[in-house]
């Protein structure tokens, strides 16, 4: 039997996919079920002075109307260290609390829950609830507040003088990115479905990225007990980071499901989508400065990142480059804007996207100041070693990343000169740019059950957002006990599995992989022992590192005809069924750096006269260790690409600052790429054996293939027209004049 | 939306009959923008009164050589009817860059005609606008106006219509036929949708009674020298930042006629009379359709955020009578601009 | 009372009898009635597409169409697709061409290609993805989708 870990295998959840039979959080029934819709405050800042739900309370089939006023108990919070709010990803501050007081702080916000025997009664009810306020004078508008921005926490060493390197440099160049505020748009809405299960205890099919992560929130926020919450998950329609915090709608929906005593169902509608988290309008500086060969001799980056009032939600945007590049001196600064808005949350690479985007639109102006290829600029200034904390990679194939991209590219045709390269009515544009991430890995806990018949059970309370974790466990469960892919059966999502941190940061393939390899161990010395017991067992005097599963036997390593068939131990010992949980620990503090890398190569062609742009080919070329599936993997590289046109060309969430309201809350009007967007994507998987960053060499793809994508594409779009723009996206209107 | 009646109508006369009786019922065919705006409450009709099954679903060629359509006709279906194809390739082309194939088989031809604004602030019951709430204001004069009108604005409204299909008809010179509880009656299309003045509230001059029945074509279809140019946000899916239906009849090198019709910059589909009549007897170049297209756009307005569209549609209006005038229509799927 | 009208579907080849409200929308009534929860609800307004269904083999979205209006119609939703616990040819390719990531835009991708198939017009990969610009997929699959469709096309013969 072959091995399953990097082949392109077919997800193992695609049949139910196709055929309509995954059920997700909203499609789960119960008897007697209550339909929630949700009133949003219509100012972004105040209180509220009254709210008059009578019109709503007399629309047949409404149940009750729930406000700050009357709603049942809930923690108190509001700040303090141990505030139950607190979930086990918020930012520094104190998390919103719904319908918990007559506080507005942002526009949207719920402040009341119609529930209602049917979801058209109620979402027609909660359009008849009269709520009046006293409004106080809002700013949600990040260049307003850029000056009083307040300044993070030192998150890096600062490394020589870089003002000083940077005004002597023979080369300089600085400018000023902005990368627009943009929703995650997952094409599920947010939805919760509590069952009612009696006697208090609760059911909570949620959509969510952390099944115990929402239980542990509803714990704290209804003062319940873990044994009465179980939260589900199986299927979860797309997240991108918006499902990694619990959503006010699942507190929305447990408080209902508490206060009638009975299953309740709150959909959000689209528009109420927007008022969660989001990617953070950010503003970032970059300077750089460079002898006349190249050589970089100063960096600065600094980043003004907007937030709400009550949390400061920021990451990493500026240090990236001591991770890509040498340079002698360098300088970051992290500030927030805090506005009455909803606070922002981690949306695929947060911090990177913008960070990087705005590095490698730097790096190509610096390239054209310098004359000099860009790409042959990353080549001159390439770093071994992390510049940040002076350590080395676990493993760094970034310049195979370059040389493998550029080949499949053709980026030595390419003509330096901008405006060169036509395709009749359209100037074409060929840019590149390098992408970055984090190789993460998070303790976590897997339990596998093998019974006699040659069917094991897999199972972690972790979640599959698409990303196809269901099927890279049965591969790798499947590879460590020896058994065919369709003897695994997989369980995630669902808070009574064994212990797993939110689905994030792309720590899940490695971190779910090394716990079902540490578990199978477990597994294969209990074979082991029970193959010993046996009269003249070939087996015996093995230790469990001499032998391996393979085809379901246990079979010695150094003498293949040494081998027991599982079923035979299993059964001379009269056991059919061997159930083992560990958990993968990872001691990270062993001197090196772990990060993924890329390099994205983007053409454009654009309209001379009328700025029309198409991005009709992109090739990213990605180092990130072991690949378990190269279907799957490509898939999720290809679909951060299509990110990144989106980022680079379409998204944009605009807020009227007169109203302090979002105002394209929809799918039509903020535009995410559309089929007739996307053309030719070429993914490519540079080999990085890594033995170092963790025992199976894994460092996860979720989220490096949106990095540096909309660089590369701005950076197109230069080499096209001429034009640099520095503002994302870059819609036809910049490109005029 | 809930709390509404429903009701079938079993022909016109009855459709007619049963909104004579009740200002507040509305008529539904393929319900595409309607049922949208209900569920946001931007709608609140008490009656839908259900017009998809009259027999208003044929396309017939007329004896003057024009083309009648029923005003149930889906939009795709016309959009690929040989007749539609063969003789008007412009409303062809304008229809498929409209919306998607899913809501172009929804949608029907009359209801085309009466679909309302894209507006934000329209959509969002929480803002001022005097479209959705006359004498409320207008949001978007001061606000987001990115998307808006650059043509015939006035203080109390700048929105823009949206249709596709509109553009091509009012190229074509349609004529819509509506049959009211005093009979039928003939409106040039030219005056069907109205600038918005002090009254914005009112898309159309159909009165509230009345039903579209059918949309004639004469029988000029420009065939040969067409295209159907749009500009949006992104390559599909998308209403219009500027479209541009041009059609022209050529003799040798000179313009015989024209037609010019903009989308997405105004109230309603946008012809200048003037600027098509600069077009005859010139010669199909670059210079006599740079001229047309700043007699054209010779009084737009710009306020904070679209004033990009007046330049865009400038160079948008030169380049489809250029497309026009070398028979190489603009393709709705092969996205290269020719 | 919430006056309640008898409606007739043949719900993927099943005649069924509903009693729905006037503002039941054709999504809500296969969903919360019907208990037919592959038909998904992305964005309720006509935006996203994951709605997709076929009536009477014209592909729509379910979330903008009003159940009584469709009094008699045949409804196909992806629950209807496979024959005999054979997939349909599109339902086979997108899993073969991984064609999905999160599902959730999957069935109404798939009903739309079949709407697609049975139109006959898309024959370039352009017309395809102009066509089936109106499914979203936020996971974006596109490449992938329009191979799949491809690939269906030669496996039902359609490709031209």
């Amino acid at each position: 039997m072959a091995p399953t870990i990097g082949t392109p295998t077919s997800r193992v959840d695609g049949h139910a996919k196709v055929t309509g039979e995954a059920r997700y959080a909203a499609e789960f029934d119960a008897p007697g079920l209550a339909y929630g819709s949700i009133v949003g405050s219509t100012i972004a800042k105040g209180r509220i002075a009254r709210i008059d739900a009578s019109e709503a309370l007399r629309v047949q089939g409404v149940i009750d109307v729930l406000t700050h006023l009357n709603r049942p108990h809930m923690a108190e919070g509001g700040g303090a260290d141990e505030d139950p709010y607190r979930d086990d990803v918020a930012p520094e501050g104190s998390p919103f609390r719904p319908l918990y007081d007559d506080r507005i702080v942002f526009s949207g916000q719920p402040v009341a829950l119609v529930l209602a025997e049917t979801w058209e009664a109620a979402r027609y009810a909660a359009s008849q609830v009269r709520v009046d306020y006293d409004e106080e004078p809002h700013v949600t508008d990040l260049h307003r507040r850029r000056d009083d921005a307040v300044a993070l926490r030192e998150r890096t060493k600062v490394r020589g003088d870089a003002d000083t390197a940077f005004a002597a440099a023979e080369v300089r160049h600085a400018g000023e990115y902005f990368i627009a505020m943009e929703h995650h748009n997952p094409m599920e809405l947010f939805a919760s479905t509590v069952i009612w299960d009696g006697d208090g205890k609760l059911t909570v099919y949620d959509k969510t990225q952390g099944v115990q992560n929402v239980q542990c929130y509803l714990c704290g926020v209804f003062e319940m007990k873990p044994e009465d919450v179980r939260v589900v998950s199986p299927f979860v329609g797309g997240a991108f980071g918006s499902g990694l915090r619990p959503q006010y709608s699942v507190a929305l929906a447990v408080m209902a499901a508490r206060a009638l005593q009975r299953s309740v169902r709150l959909v959000l509608t689209r528009r109420q989508m927007y008022t969660l988290g989001y990617r953070p309008g950010t503003i970032e500086r970059v300077a750089l400065g460079a002898k006349a060969d190249g050589t970089l001799e100063a960096v600065t980056h600094e980043a003004i990142g907007m937030t709400s009032q009550f949390e400061d939600f920021a990451r990493n945007d500026t240090t990236w480059s001591g991770t890509l590049y040498r340079s002698a001196t360098a300088k970051y600064d992290h500030k927030l804007a805090r506005l009455d808005v909803s606070t922002p949350c981690d949306m695929r690479a947060p911090g990177a996207a913008t960070g990087v985007y705005a590095l490698e639109c730097a790096m190509d102006e610096l390239a054209v100041a310098l004359k000099l290829d860009p790409l042959e600029l990353r080549y001159r200034n390439y770093s071994d070693r992390d510049q940040n904390e002076d350590m080395p990679f676990t493993s760094k194939k970034l310049r195979e990343c370059y040389r493998q991209g550029a080949e499949a590219f053709g980026w030595s045709k390419r003509d330096p000169q901008p405006r060169a390269m036509r395709d009749g009515s359209e100037l074409v544009g060929w840019g590149m740019a390098t992408g970055v991430w984090e190789a993460l890995q998070m303790k976590t806990a897997v339990r596998i059950l093998l019974t006699a018949n040659g069917h094991a059970e897999v199972a972690c309370a972790t979640s599959d957002i698409g990303t196809g974790t269901y099927t890279i466990m049965a591969q790798v469960a499947a590879d460590m006990l020896g058994l065919p892919l369709d003897s695994i059966s997989v369980k995630l999502g669902d808070s009574t599995l064994p212990h797993s941190p939110v689905e994030g940061g792309s720590w899940t393939a490695a971190s779910v992989s090394n716990a079902i390899a540490s578990t199978a161990k477990a597994i294969r010395t209990e074979l082991l022992q029970l193959a010993q017991k046996m009269p003249q067992s070939p087996l015996a005097g093995a230790t469990p590192d001499d032998v391996a599963l393979v085809d379901g036997r246990i079979v010695s390593k150094q003498d293949a005809a040494r081998a027991v068939p599982i079923a035979d131990a299993m059964r001379h010992a009269a056991v059919d069924r061997i159930e083992q949980e560990t958990s993968a620990d990872f001691d990270e503090d062993d001197g090196y750096a772990r990060n993924t890398h890329s390099a994205i190569f983007a053409e454009v062609k654009v309209d001379e006269q009328l700025g029309v742009i198409r991005v009709t080919r992109v090739v990213s070329a990605v180092a990130a260790g072991r690949i378990l599936n190269t279907k799957t993997a490509k898939s999720q590289i290809m679909g951060s690409v299509v990110g990144g046109i989106g980022m680079a060309l379409h998204e944009e969430t605009l807020i009227d600052h007169d109203l302090g309201r979002i105002m394209n809350a929809d799918i039509a009007e903020y535009h995410v790429p559309v089929n007739a967007d996307v053309h030719e994507i070429e993914v490519i998987f540079v080999d990085e054996p890594d033995d170092i960053v963790n025992p199976l060499g894994i460092k996860g793809v979720g989220e490096i293939g949106i990095v540096g994508v909309a660089a590369a594409i701005a950076n197109a779009i230069y080499h096209a027209t001429g034009k640099r723009v520095r503002d994302l996206p870059i819609t036809l209107d910049k490109l005029q004049g | 939306m809930i709390d509404f009646e429903y009701a079938r109508a079993s022909d016109v006369a009855d459709a007619v009959r049963r909104i004579a009786s009740d200002p507040t019922a509305k008529f539904i065919a393929g319900g595409t923008n309607l049922i949208d705006l209900m569920k946001g409450n931007v709608e609140r009709p008490s009656r839908l009164i259900d017009i998809s099954r009259l027999p208003l679903k044929t396309v017939e060629k007329t004896a003057a050589g024009g083309v009648v359509i029923g005003a149930l006709v889906p939009n795709s279906d016309l959009s690929y009817h040989p007749l539609i194809e063969q003789q008007y390739p412009l409303l062809a082309s304008a229809i498929r860059a409209g919306a998607s194939q899913q809501l172009r088989n929804m949608a029907s031809t009359g209801g085309n005609l009466l679909q309302r604004t894209r507006c934000y602030y329209f959509y969002d019951t929480a803002t001022p606008c005097n479209k959705r709430e006359p004498g409320s204001g207008c949001s978007a004069i001061k606000g987001l106006n990115r998307m808006h009108a650059i043509l015939g604005t006035s203080d109390a409204c700048i929105a823009t219509h949206p249709s596709d299909m509109c553009v091509g008809l009012a190229a074509l010179e349609a004529k819509v036929h509506v049959m009211g509880p005093g009979g039928e009656r003939t409106i040039v299309f030219e005056d069907f949708h109205r600038l918005p003045g002090e009254t914005p509230h009112l898309d159309t001059n159909l009165h509230p009674d009345e039903i579209v029945t059918t949309i004639e074509l004469p029988a000029r279809g420009f065939a040969t020298n067409y295209t159907y140019l749009k500009i949006r946000d992104r390559l599909s899916y998308a209403f219009a930042l500027v479209s541009v239906a041009a059609a022209l009849e050529l003799d040798g090198g000179t313009i015989t006629e024209a037609r010019l019709a903009l989308g997405g910059v105004a109230h309603k589909p946008w012809r200048d009379p003037a600027a098509e009549a600069a077009l005859r007897g010139q010669a199909g170049d670059q210079t006599s359709f740079a001229r047309a297209a700043d007699l054209l756009l010779r009084d737009a307005k710009r306020f904070a955020h679209n004033a990009f569209k007046i330049d865009l549609a400038r160079r948008a209006i030169v380049r489809a009578l250029t497309q026009a005038a070398q028979g190489t229509p603009q393709s709705q799927s092969d996205k290269k601009i020719r | 009372m919430v006056s309640r009208i008898p409606v007739t579907l043949v719900v993927n080849g099943i005649e069924t009898q509903l009693e729905v409200t006037p503002w039941t929308t054709l999504l809500d009534a296969l969903r919360d009635h019907l208990h037919l929860t592959g038909t998904k609800k992305g964005c309720d307004h006509g935006q996203c597409g994951a709605c997709t269904v076929l009536i009477d083999g014209r592909r729509v979205n379910s979330c903008l169409t009003l159940t009584v209006m469709k009094d008699g119609a045949e409804v196909t939703t992806i629950e209807g697709l496979a024959t005999d616990g054979a997939l349909h040819p599109l339902q086979q390719a997108f899993i073969d061409h991984d064609a999905f990531q999160c599902g959730y835009c999957t069935p109404g991708q798939i009903c739309s290609a079949a709407g697609l198939l049975a139109e006959g017009k898309a024959r370039t990969e352009d017309e395809i993805r102009e066509l089936m610009s109106g499914n979203i997929c936020r996971c974006g699959a596109y490449p992938n989708i329009v191979a799949a469709i491809h690939q269906a096309m030669g496996a039902m013969g359609s490709a031209s």
